[in-house]
Parts: structure tokens; C-alpha cells; sequence
């Protein structure tokens, strides 16, 4: 008979894979907790030194690098973003999925072309020229409006709405005389709750490590966190204590959420895989 | 609109006043026009315009005083016949396969590995897409570490097998390998779960009856799961080939933030050779005819693997 269970040779596979995985991170750790001719040496250190906090505040109160400021600029940025994309996509999924009206196979055909679309290389000359001219660069604005523009968050919603909702609910709340809104608001909202968390976290994790429009479109004075990190390891290349101590900064809100959603965020991808 | 002045209550929109009649009418005829038009106003301002524009750019001459003048394809036959475009078309394509082969074959196996019955099922899953959320820079940052010359993990690694100290940032290939590693690093678990998504869909009763019929477990794999995922395959191919041309973050990082991509461009990609005219030469027509040109090559490598892909799955 079939046999589920592993073999010996499948366990060493997984653990394998986990300990590559792991092993950058633990590698930043170990690096970011010892002195800087600790992390020179030959043989390197393998395990955490006592250093973490001394570096991190090195690294926090660092002239040039506003590692700080990076910080606050990510997540004003990733959470705004966030915030009006899954407001966004869970409107117009709501109006693709139960509503009808002319025009929406054409329509919808335009969001999965956008999807297929990779905008941010295509259009970065214009998108520059556009902030240019409008005095944007450098500020945060220029980095959050072209990523209100998220395809896959329309059509996962529109997904999501259409099996969370079935068509003959949104009906009977017609028949009983709610308007659009309030069915979206009384109905709809409701049901399409886990969808709106996987794509809320999905675009918080996509901004939070956005990199090439924020270095074309930010200066070093107000930088994202990747920026931030950019520069610290452009002006202080050897100095691998400090660099590490700020990309273990960066990435800790990151393994926050993973580990606050973990089940979701691998339910999520599983469905969407399958669904797409 | 009228959430607010509407009543809770239930009623029956047939007994409405004529004022409220007209009104619901417009909310059912308008109101899905309403709900998706911010996507789509969005959509244009930051869609179809810079789309446009590129166009429009590529056509034009800039130079650094400002001056614009119309040059038709000229920016194009221009990068046709500049060895710098074409160097770093190969690297980005050396480096998309250095990194998307083995990336798929272990994303594969890791699959079907994660795909058995064992405990902790959900804290292995987590383990293994730890890498697709950590950010991509300071990953990157980490990996210029390990690959250093002088002191890097990697060379001291090597260096137990006899191997020299390698120079990964200053010659062509290992500077390849290095990116690629980093890429693989990232995808590999996640192309692994986006298998697993689709192996699951696989009626087990058809293992069931290859055991019967003699099957090995290694001739099951090629002979029902791998033709089962043909389309999940597809997926993941086309989401690579778009990744992994347009790749960025990995190669800049690698070089200190520098879009140059090395001392001789041996890593310098197509969207950093974008980025380098557009930004630092502010040679924006150029700039825009090559990111036209980007476009185009995701295209074919979109096409000639998708037709891969149907091939493989098809003839086993």
C-alpha cells in the first residue's frame, strides 16, 4: 500500500531545509552580537556574543544612517499602504464578485493584465518625472501612490468574495431593501474577513522590503529601512557589527507578524495557489 | 451614500416612495461602477500613464542640459548595438537559470517531502517560508558577508576541500552563483509550499491504485504527481521568470547599493542597467527604450517556458 509516512532520507531532507533556512538569520544574530573583530575572524564565531544591545544602539543613534526615521518611514508607509489597498480591493472584489453591471469581464481583464504587468520596471522613468514635477521626491507620498495600484489585492478579493458569499445572500439583503453599501458593510465585510487579513499581511510584507523605488525616489535623509541599511553598508562596508545589528532591526517586525499569522499567511498561499 | 439615512429595519423596496425607488435604482445601477472606480483611477494615473510614457520617452533624445529632441527607434537600434545592454541581458539571463533550475527541482522534492504524514506539520511549513519574509536587503547584506573573500563563511568552508579563496564579487560565474544562492535562498521554501498547494489537490486515490499495480514510490512521483502539477508548474514558472528578470535587490546590494553591478558590470542586471541610465546618466529616452526592451524579454522567457512547461508535462 501507499505509505504516508517518511523515510529516513525525506526527515534529513526536511531538517536540512530548515536549518538552511534558519541559518542566515542566526548568522545575522551571531554577527550582530559580537565585536567587529569577532566577525573578521578565521574561524568565524558561532555563537551569540554579548554585544546585541550595545550594537543596535550604535546603530539607532548613528548620524548618518536614521536608522531610526527609516524605521517610522517603513511602517508609515507599509501600513498606509496596506490599509487603502485592502479597503480598495475589498470594494471593487466585492463589486466583481455579486455584483452585475456592463463592462465586467472587460474590466476584470484589465486588473489581471496589470497583475502580469511588472509596472514598477516598466514605468519608473515617468513615475520619477510625475514625482519630479510634482514636488514629491523624497517625500513619502511618492513611494506610497503607485503601490495603491495592486491588481493581485482586486482579484484575490474578487476570489475570496465569490466563494465567502454566496450570491443568493447579497439577493435577499437587496430584496429586503439594503442599498450597495450596506450590504458590503452588513454582508459582505464580515464573511471576507480572513481574505482581508491575507492580503493585509501580504502587502505589509511586500512594502516593508519594497527597495528599488524607494533608492530611486528617496534621498539617505529620509529613507525607508532597506534604504537605511543601504547606506549603512555603503559608508561603513567592514564594519559588519553595526550593519547586522540593523538588519536584525529590520527584519524583527517582519518575524513579528510571520509569527503572529504563520498559519494564515501558509493557509493563504496554499488557496491562492490553487485557486489561481 | 444613504447607509446612514437608511433604516434598519426590514422593507421591502417595492413599497418604497417613489423618491427612494429612483434612488435605489441609481444605487443599483451606479454603484458598482463607484465601488471599483479608486482601483481604476489609480489604475490610470499609475498604470497606463507611466506605461504610456515610457513609450512616449523612449522616442526622445535627453541630454544631460535638458534638451529633448525626437529621435524615433533611435534609442533602440542605439541599445541593440551597445555591449553594455547586451552584458547585462546575459547576466540577467545566466543568473535567472544558475537560480531557477535548481530552485525548482528542490522546491519540487522539498514538496513532495513536506507532503508526508509527520508532526509539527505546521511549525515545518512556517520553517521553510522564514526566508520569503525576511527583507530582501538585509538578507542580501547578510550573503556579501558570507561570500566575503577574505573572511566569509562560505571560503572558509571551502578552504577544508582545498579550494583557494574564492573572489566572489569580482569575477563573472561566482558572482553569479553568489546572487543565484541568495535568490534560491529566498524562493526555494515558497516555491515548495506552492507545490505542496497543488499536490494536495492530487486524489490519493490514484496513488492507491499504482501501489496495487507495482509502482515504486520514485516511479509514482514522475509518473502521477509531476504530470498532476502541470498547471501549479506553470504558475510558479511564470511567477520566477518574471522575478527572476526583473531582478534587482540582490545584485545592487551585492555591490554596496551600486547599480553598476561590479567593477566590469559581470553582475550588472537589466532593470539595474534601467535604473543606471534613467538615474545616474539621467539619459531618461534610453532609459525608458530599455525598460520596453525588459518588457519584451519577459515576455519571450514567459512564453518559451511556458511552452517548456506544457512539453515536460505533457509527454510523461
Amino acid at each position: 500500500m501507499t505509505n504516508w509516512s517518511p523515510t529516513r532520507i525525506t526527515r534529513a531532507m526536511l531538517a536540512l531545509a530548515i536549518v538552511l533556512s534558519a541559518f542566515p538569520l542566526y548568522w545575522m544574530l551571531v554577527i550582530a552580537s559580537r565585536t567587529n573583530s569577532d566577525a573578521v575572524a578565521v574561524p568565524p564565531p558561532f555563537l551569540p556574543g554579548g554585544n546585541l544591545g550595545q550594537n543596535i544602539v550604535a546603530v539607532l543613534n548613528n548620524e548618518d544612517a536614521h536608522f531610526l526615521l527609516g524605521l517610522t518611514n517603513s511602517f508609515i508607509v507599509a501600513s498606509v499602504v496596506t490599509v487603502s489597498v485592502v479597503i480598495i480591493s475589498t470594494l471593487a472584489g466585492f463589486s466583481f464578485a455579486s455584483l452585475s453591471f456592463k463592462g465586467k469581464n472587460v474590466l476584470l481583464l484589465l486588473v489581471l493584465l496589470t497583475m502580469a504587468v511588472p509596472l514598477q520596471q516598466m514605468g519608473v522613468v515617468p513615475l520619477y518625472r510625475l514625482m519630479v514635477s510634482l514636488g514629491w521626491t523624497g517625500t513619502l507620498k511618492a513611494v506610497i501612490l503607485p503601490y495603491l495600484l495592486n491588481g493581485f489585492g482586486v482579484f484575490l478579493m474578487a476570489q475570496y468574495t465569490r466563494q465567502a458569499v454566496p450570491m443568493e445572500l447579497v439577493e435577499a439583503a437587496r430584496v429586503d431593501g439594503a442599498a450597495t453599501l450596506r450590504i458590503w458593510w452588513n454582508v459582505v465585510l464580515p464573511a471576507v474577513r480572513p481574505g482581508m487579513a491575507v492580503l493585509g499581511i501580504n502587502t505589509f510584507m511586500l512594502m516593508w522590503n519594497d527597495f528599488m523605488w524607494p533608492l530611486i525616489v528617496l534621498t539617505p535623509d529620509n529613507p525607508t529601512v532597506q534604504i537605511a541599511i543601504t547606506s549603512l553598508n555603503a559608508r561603513f562596508s567592514t564594519n559588519y557589527t553595526l550593519i547586522f545589528a540593523g538588519t536584525a532591526l529590520s527584519i524583527i517586525p517582519l518575524i513579528a507578524v510571520f509569527v503572529a499569522f504563520g498559519r494564515q499567511i501558509v493557509g493563504g498561499l496554499m488557496e491562492g495557489a490553487v485557486k489561481a | 451614500m444613504s447607509i446612514d439615512t437608511l433604516p434598519r429595519a426590514v422593507r421591502p423596496s417595492r413599497h418604497l416612495p417613489p423618491g427612494r425607488r429612483w434612488r435605489s435604482r441609481l444605487d443599483v445601477k451606479v454603484m458598482p461602477y463607484t465601488l471599483v472606480s479608486p482601483y481604476f483611477i489609480l489604475f490610470a494615473a499609475f498604470g497606463l500613464f507611466p506605461l504610456a510614457f515610457t513609450l512616449y520617452y523612449s522616442l526622445y533624445d535627453y541630454d544631460l542640459a535638458g534638451t529633448t529632441e525626437w529621435t524615433g527607434l533611435g534609442n533602440y537600434a542605439k541599445l541593440l548595438a551597445d555591449e553594455d545592454f547586451w552584458n547585462a541581458v546575459t547576466n540577467t539571463v545566466g543568473i535567472f537559470f544558475l537560480a531557477t533550475i535548481p530552485q525548482l527541482l528542490l522546491a519540487l522534492f522539498l514538496a513532495n517531502a513536506l507532503n508526508k504524514r509527520f508532526r509539527l506539520r505546521l511549525a515545518v511549513r512556517m520553517s521553510v517560508l522564514l526566508p520569503l519574509v525576511t527583507s530582501v536587503v538585509a538578507v542580501a547584506v547578510v550573503f556579501t558577508q558570507l561570500f566575503a573573500r577574505d573572511w566569509g563563511l562560505v571560503n572558509w568552508i571551502l578552504s577544508w576541500f582545498g579550494v583557494d579563496a574564492i573572489n566572489w564579487r569580482a569575477e563573472r560565474i561566482p558572482s553569479w552563483l553568489a546572487i543565484a544562492t541568495m535568490v534560491d535562498w529566498r524562493w526555494t521554501g515558497y516555491n515548495a509550499i506552492i507545490f505542496l498547494a497543488g499536490m494536495q489537490t492530487i486524489p490519493r486515490d490514484l496513488y492507491e491504485a499504482a501501489a496495487i499495480d507495482g509502482a515504486t514510490r520514485r516511479r509514482q512521483f514522475w509518473q502521477i504527481t509531476l504530470p498532476m502539477l502541470r498547471p501549479t508548474m506553470i504558475f510558479v514558472v511564470l511567477n520566477s521568470t518574471i522575478g527572476g528578470l526583473t531582478l534587482f535587490s540582490e545584485p545592487t546590494t551585492f555591490y554596496g547599493g551600486n547599480v553598476d553591478g561590479g567593477s566590469q558590470g559581470q553582475f550588472q542586471t537589466v532593470a539595474m542597467f534601467v535604473v543606471k541610465q534613467g538615474f545616474r546618466e539621467f539619459d531618461y529616452g534610453y532609459a525608458a527604450a530599455a525598460a520596453w526592451l525588459l518588457f519584451l524579454l519577459i515576455l519571450v522567457g514567459a512564453f518559451v517556458n511556458f511552452m517548456f512547461v506544457r512539453r515536460i508535462g505533457g509527454t510523461k
